[in-house]
């Protein structure tokens, strides 16, 4: 087992309560989320979402492959595991090169704005070591941390976000019915919560045992439809 | 026209709006260009970087709607050299990307005013938005200044009719005047409205086909920069 003495201290229980987690989660949160889909401009085109249904399979998919691992990473961020060994753990998940780049982009973005709004010297470190950007889901988690959220706020900020963003990206490109699509989300809630208890777990665990018992689960039409995405000469999201 | 609040830029929020960079130099003077859709803000900007560039070190940030159209358009008709141009998506919310979010922007500016630090810092960074409605505006974190663009081809009630582009943009620019006789538009009419609406903030009336062409935007933007160094 790696020697972790050099890691942070664990974190402190979480000193702020849900409202801080609604500030954190809100999708006006300015970090870059709206102009991307998550993959669903990519499935609308396709043929893969063409109403509520396919939203709900479409994101009951997405939250069970990349919103579960980036709900780990987040979790275990906000545990105070190492963030470039998370970083690592991120890219190592994250095959494709289009998803990363986005997901380094967001996590720049995200960073900016956590900066702004909790103000804290992990964040500034964070900054001073990915110039680039780290992985949004390990900005994510350091950011929950900063706000003095605990790890399972974490997971539960990544987990929704993975599935706000094609949900509202679906009413933009489809015009789904508004109300259709946030009953999706509720009727999503339940996962949410399950999913949500299982990242912390494997945060706890890999505090001990290593990054690398994270989940990786993956998604490999998301992969492929993203790849792809990213050639296309004309389209309303960045991915 | 040189209407500069000598003090008057609001306070910053973010990271990297502070208008003094971390060794001490003052960064470059952030410019937003905002209109409907077809007022002519990608040809105005194309305009100022001809008539600028040879004075200032520049840079323009598109943000397109769907395509890299604005960004190609300035490059196919070389006002700058491509590393100048920068172009942000905006998924499907042009204005989301100019004043509700503004990370994405913030980050363009700051990757260009980077590329440029050594060999010749940035003086000035036009953010042209991509065509919205009449309410988008940029938020204060992204720019210093910001020019609102209609044309009169787009109805002569647009200054009556005010909203937040007309009324508090530091210069509104009312382009295509030679169409005015063809599209039945009173640019007095314009004028008076213009007045009613923004006070004593400066209008400037624009065609881009006359001799004059962008001339007096252009001097209105050289008003700024000489404001802006004369506080470093």
């Amino acid at each position: 087992m790696t020697d972790r003495t050099t890691s942070p201290a664990p974190a402190p229980s979480p000193a702020a309560g849900p409202a801080t987690l609604l500030v954190l989660a809100d999708g006006r949160f300015p970090a870059g989320g709206h102009a991307h889909s998550g993959g669903a401009e990519a499935a609308v085109k396709a043929g893969r979402i063409r109403d509520a249904a396919g939203l709900e399979e479409f994101c009951r998919g997405r939250l069970h492959t990349a919103g579960l691992v980036a709900a780990a990473l987040a979790a275990a961020a906000a545990l105070g595991l190492d963030p470039a060994e998370l970083d690592a753990a991120a890219d190592a998940r994250t095959p494709v090169p289009a998803l990363r780049t986005a997901s380094r982009k967001l996590g720049r973005q995200l960073l900016r704005a956590a900066r702004a709004v909790w103000p804290a010297p992990g964040l500034d470190a964070l900054a001073a070591a990915f110039p680039r950007g780290a992985h949004q889901p390990v900005v994510l988690g350091l950011t929950a941390r900063a706000a003095g959220l605990g790890p399972r706020d974490a997971a539960y900020a990544a987990l929704y976000e993975s599935v706000g963003g094609p949900a509202t990206a679906t009413v933009r490109l489809l015009g789904l019915d508004p109300f259709e699509a946030t009953a999706v989300l509720a009727r999503l809630a339940p996962a949410l919560d399950d999913l949500a208890g299982r990242a912390t777990a494997a945060a706890h665990r890999a505090r001990d045992e290593g990054a690398g018992v994270l989940p990786a689960a993956s998604a490999p039409l998301l992969d492929i439809a993203a790849h792809q995405h990213a050639q296309w000469p004309v389209r309303l999201f960045a991915s | 026209m040189h209407l500069d609040h000598p003090d008057g830029y609001p306070q910053r929020h973010t990271h990297s709006a502070a208008p003094v960079r971390a060794d001490g130099s003052r960064r470059a003077l952030r410019i937003g260009l905002g209109g409907p859709v077809g007022s002519g803000k990608t040809a105005t900007v194309a305009a100022l970087c001809r008539a600028l560039r040879d004075e200032f070190s520049l840079a323009v940030v598109t943000n397109d709607i769907y395509t890299r159209e604005d960004a190609e358009f300035l490059l196919r008709e070389a006002v700058l050299p491509p590393e100048r141009i920068a172009a942000v998506e905006t998924g499907a919310c042009p204005h989301t990307a100019i004043r509700d979010d503004i990370s994405a922007n913030l980050e363009a500016v700051e990757d260009l005013e980077e590329a440029f630090r050594v060999h010749g810092p940035l003086d000035l960074v036009l953010v042209e938005s991509g065509g919205d409605n009449l309410t988008a505006t940029f938020s204060r974190g992204l720019v210093d200044a910001q020019i609102f663009v209609i044309d009169v081809a787009g109805g002569d009630d647009i200054p009556r009719k005010g909203g937040p582009g007309v009324t508090t943009s530091d210069l509104l620019v009312v382009n295509k005047t030679d169409l005015a006789p063809h599209v039945g538009s009173d640019l007095d009419r314009m004028a008076r409205d213009a007045r009613e609406q923004r006070g004593e903030l400066p209008v400037a009336f624009q065609s881009l086909r006359s001799a004059q062409g962008v001339a007096p935007v252009a001097g209105w933007v050289r008003d700024r920069l000489a404001g802006w160094t004369a506080r470093a």
